[in-house]
């Protein structure tokens, strides 16, 4: 259930988004899921990819700015009120979600990524609650 | 605590100031009666020799820049004819001609004893063996060394530049156990007898003088550890004798400055008048105790402030700090004073070993506004938007301290700031004057 997202550094100019894109496509780096944090003069675009390490080191060497960061993927039912049940799992055990961002994989699976205070906690009673994380990561 | 000349390096601010005010009235009055670019520049500023009455009185008087030393080139700034004159040193320009200086025997004497207040401060005695490792040449590094050491009571060893080989050589056959040279020669020596195998238990190296070069304090630490010394910092220029002029002492926090002989002033770049303790601005020197060539307030264009108050070494003598940079590269903003090097310190203390930066400086209005891009690299960066918040608040606090100003820090990529060959372009100033 956990896994490691990348985090890369983004100046916030128009086309920067579009070259990083392009410098992943290149190096045949495929995405499951994605998300942008941006405040008015830089952002962060965080990335979930099938083999972290490796994608990371590529990114370090093309002279980014990144860093791994252990989150949680969490499959849930995609339908109405699948996520509020995960996250009053959450809650009821005391855990601060920092941020999250969902993705659906095939009809009826949708994930949600989140980064929370104690990922390992996290983990311990959302696996005791019945919930799976992503296979392939 | 060893003293060269106990007396005058621990006088106390009264009798320094007397002696000072004694010999800054003769020493313009002889530069007004002999040196002609100097009467005219008085004439012109309505100063006359009697009008100078206390060292205070020194801020009446013009400066005395390069180009001054240039324009009368070589021998039009003596004070003394020909025949008093006994060595001729000349400082390297980058460009034009050369700075020329002269010196009296009594010039030479008071030079050693400079530098000989250094070695004895820095521990050494008349039974220590020093090579020096400056050129012998125009450069007044070599010589300079090489007669303070002599007016110590030291073994000298004239060895001068180049052939590290043979230079290890000397100081394991000689027994050397104090070494003067520039810093970076001194890492060199050291990478040489590692690559060579050699140990660092066939020398005896106890002392260490470097100058002529900036240098950090952590470049100190890293030279003691490695050559097994204590290092001094000796810091001159030839225009006011060559090395000598001040020196750091065992507590390796700035440089006491022989001010019997040479009076220090640091002033606002811009407006030219003193300034407070403790505030950095350009480095100037009056000679009060130099026959030939006596240059009155000559402005160094070395950055520096100025601290007063007795060292934990015992000397009373004024202090200067290090070097932190020239006034040809500062900027004004909003009537501050900017060097990049300011900037460059702090990026230095946030943890990031080679800080890239440009400052961008613009007019918004009537206001001015500086932004500083500083390179953001992996190790500091951290998923989080608040803990980037927080490193760009972290630095623009410690610059806003440093610098009395505030700047806005916008972080950016790794790489996107241009480098040009060697050296970083550092400031681009957008402002428009019309």
């Amino acid at each position: 259930m956990l896994t490691k997202q990348i985090s890369i550094f983004v100046e916030n100019r128009a086309g920067r988004l579009a070259e990083i894109a392009k410098l992943l496509a290149e190096n045949d780096i495929n995405l499951r899921s994605l998300s942008v944090a941006d405040t008015s003069r830089f952002g962060v675009l965080r990335i979930i990819v099938d083999d972290p390490d490796s994608v990371e080191q590529i990114l370090r060497k093309k002279g980014l700015a990144v860093s791994l960061t252990s989150v949680l993927s969490v499959k849930m039912d995609d339908r109405p009120g699948g996520l509020a049940e995960v996250l009053k799992v959450l809650a009821d055990n005391n855990i601060n979600v920092e941020y999250m961002y969902a993705f659906q994989a095939s009809n009826n699976e949708a994930y949600v990524i989140m980064r929370v205070d104690n990922d390992l906690a996290a983990q311990d009673v959302l696996v005791k609650a019945g919930y799976k994380g992503y296979c392939k990561f | 605590m060893a003293f060269f000349n106990k007396h005058e390096e621990t006088m106390s601010s009264d009798e320094m100031s007397s002696l000072q005010t004694e010999r800054l009235k003769k020493t313009v009055r002889r530069a007004y009666e002999n040196v002609m670019p100097y009467r005219a520049k008085m004439d012109a500023a309505g100063v006359k020799p009697e009008d100078i009455k206390s060292v205070d009185d020194l801020a009446k008087l013009p400066f005395t820049t390069k180009q001054d030393l240039r324009d009368n080139y070589p021998y039009g700034m003596n004070a003394v004819p020909m025949s008093d004159v006994v060595r001729i040193h000349a400082s390297s320009g980058t460009s034009g001609k050369q700075t020329v200086v002269t010196y009296t025997q009594r010039d030479l004497d008071v030079w050693a004893e400079c530098v000989a207040r250094v070695l004895a401060c820095a521990g050494a005695t008349k039974d220590d063996i020093v090579q020096v490792c400056y050129g012998y040449s125009m450069f007044t590094g070599g010589l300079g060394a090489h007669y303070g050491a002599e007016k110590l009571g030291c073994s000298v060893i004239p060895a001068s530049t180049g052939n590290t080989a043979r230079q290890i050589l000397m100081m394991q056959d000689f027994g050397t156990t104090v070494l003067c040279c520039t810093p970076s020669y001194a890492i060199y020596l050291y990478e040489h007898m590692r690559d060579n195998n050699i140990s660092m238990n066939s020398v005896n190296l106890k002392y260490g003088i470097f100058g002529a070069e900036p240098w950090s304090d952590n470049m100190r630490t890293q030279i003691e550890n490695f050559l097994n010394l204590t290092a001094t910092d000796i810091y001159g220029l030839s225009e006011i004798c060559g090395p000598g002029v001040a020196f750091s002492c065992q507590t390796h926090k700035d440089l006491h400055v022989n001010e019997d002989h040479f009076i220090v002033e640091v002033v606002d770049p811009v407006t030219g008048l003193r300034q407070p303790d403790g505030v950095p601005g350009e480095v100037c020197f009056t000679c009060i105790n130099k026959e030939a060539m006596p240059l009155i307030r000559y402005n160094t264009r070395d950055i520096s402030a100025l601290h007063r108050g007795k060292c934990d070494c015992g000397r009373t003598l004024i202090r200067m700090d290090r070097i932190t940079g020239r006034s040809d590269d500062m900027l004004i903003i909003r009537g501050v004073n900017v060097f990049p090097s300011q900037i460059e310190s702090v990026l230095l203390s946030s943890g990031n070993v080679d800080p890239r930066y440009l400052i961008i400086v613009d007019r918004q209005g009537t206001l001015d506004q500086m932004e500083i891009k500083v390179e953001i690299n992996s190790s500091q960066f951290t998923d989080q938007i608040r803990g980037l918040q927080a490193l760009e608040n972290s630095i623009k606090a410690e610059l806003d301290s440093a610098l009395n100003i505030s700047a806005k820090i916008t972080l950016v990529e790794p790489g996107t700031i241009e480098r040009s060959v060697g050296k970083t372009k550092h400031v681009i100033d957008n402002r428009r004057l019309d």
